[in-house]
């Protein structure tokens, strides 16, 4: 049992370290590893992890480690996949956070700070831009014949209105377009 | 004093275990959330720090909404501040797969489920856009034609060219460096 884990640990600490990027970012690593890897859990059931993750609130990373964590070790294997997988980005983006508090007077980590900044938006704009595709066309990939959901339109638009003109709780808002989603599909 | 600081502590438990339990389709809609009760309710820091920490977040390994929720922890409270902050946000997703995990064949073949998170996807996708517009108004308003430029050129390496995500961050701190470089270069001369 203890070798188990600490061979979950171990495993979760390389994924952690290595998933810049977060979320979908993270999948082929865990993929590789827990399937290809040690063959700790089929494919068939990875692909089930990968839709209940997406299914439940939470980072996506965070979900499928610990499933993966159930599946292979119960609920000591489910802690420690967690805390492997979450605890290097932890700890880096502390140590770079107090780095840029403590630097900065320089023009130097302002400017990294400023393309990082630029950069981070640009990723967003990308993972949005898959987003709305999913949303919108129901795949990610670019096919004339795909149906168009008028229905999440309308629902995109009203919510970016409701937030950039009254700034609506976006709490609220999950819970307004999940019960929207519960009368319309 | 020192109830003061266990407030907080007891604050940061809370709000970090009820954003976590509505975090639905990746790490990016907890900046929107952090936003509304970090900055606007409580006025903990400026909106300026929170893009700052996003963008670190978002730059180091592991999932964004964890490293954005240990950030933001530290900021308020220091490094216990952090740490309560970051088991917050790992117990909901803990408890609820823990709980599904035992019938979760029924639960992904679910209609009313899956019909939820439909609607939630738009409602995500509403959040993640209001979110860019306000960093973009940030970045242009700094008018630096290589910051600006630098957004489409991100998003086109990612989205079309899908280039590694750690390759653009770094090329875009390398060419920020450059341009500081040649500036401080041309002043001295």
């Amino acid at each position: 049992m203890i070798e188990m884990l600490s061979k979950l640990l171990f495993t979760f600490l390389q994924i952690g370290l290595f998933s810049i990027g977060g979320g979908y970012a993270i999948i082929p690593l865990i993929q590789e590893q827990v399937v290809g890897k040690y063959g700790w859990v089929s494919q068939q059931t990875f692909t089930d992890i990968i839709t209940i993750s997406q299914m439940t609130p939470g980072p996506l990373a965070v979900n499928t480690s610990t499933f993966v964590g159930i599946q292979i070790a119960g609920v000591w294997g489910a802690i420690v996949a967690t805390f492997g997988c979450v605890i290097s980005g932890i700890i880096i983006s502390l140590v770079l956070f107090s780095f840029f508090q403590k630097y900065k007077q320089s023009i130097y980590v302002f400017e990294v700070l400023n393309g990082l900044k630029s950069a981070s938006l640009g990723l967003i704009i990308s993972a949005a831009a898959t987003l709305l595709l999913l949303t919108f066309l129901g795949t990610t990939s670019f096919e004339m014949d795909s149906d168009i959901d008028w229905i999440a339109i309308v629902v995109f638009s009203v919510s970016l209105f409701a937030l950039r003109k009254y700034k609506l709780n976006p709490i609220l808002l999950m819970i307004c377009t999940g019960l929207l989603g519960l009368i319309i599909y | 004093m020192l109830y003061h600081k266990i407030k907080i502590y007891f604050w940061l438990f809370g709000i970090n275990l009820f954003i976590s339990s509505f975090t639905f389709g990746g790490g990016y809609v907890v900046v929107p959330m952090i936003k509304k009760y970090f900055v606007f309710n409580k006025e903990m820091f400026s909106e300026d720090d929170l893009v700052n920490m996003a963008a670190i977040a978002q730059s180091t390994p592991g999932a964004i909404a964890i490293n954005l929720s240990a950030l933001a922890g530290y900021k308020v409270a220091g490094i216990l501040g952090a740490i309560i902050s970051c088991i917050a946000a790992v117990i909901p997703p803990l408890i609820i797969l823990a709980i599904v995990s035992v019938w979760y064949t029924t639960f992904s073949s679910s209609t009313i489920i899956s019909a939820v998170l439909k609607g939630m996807q738009a409602g995500v996708a509403a959040l993640i856009v209001d979110l860019i517009i306000d960093m973009s108004q940030m970045i242009i308003k700094r008018k630096s034609i290589l910051l600006t430029a630098m957004i489409p050129a991100a998003f086109f390496a990612s989205f079309f060219f899908n280039i590694n995500v750690a390759l653009i961050l770094v090329l875009c701190c390398l060419l920020c460096l450059a341009q500081v470089y040649s500036y401080k270069g041309g002043q001295s001369k």
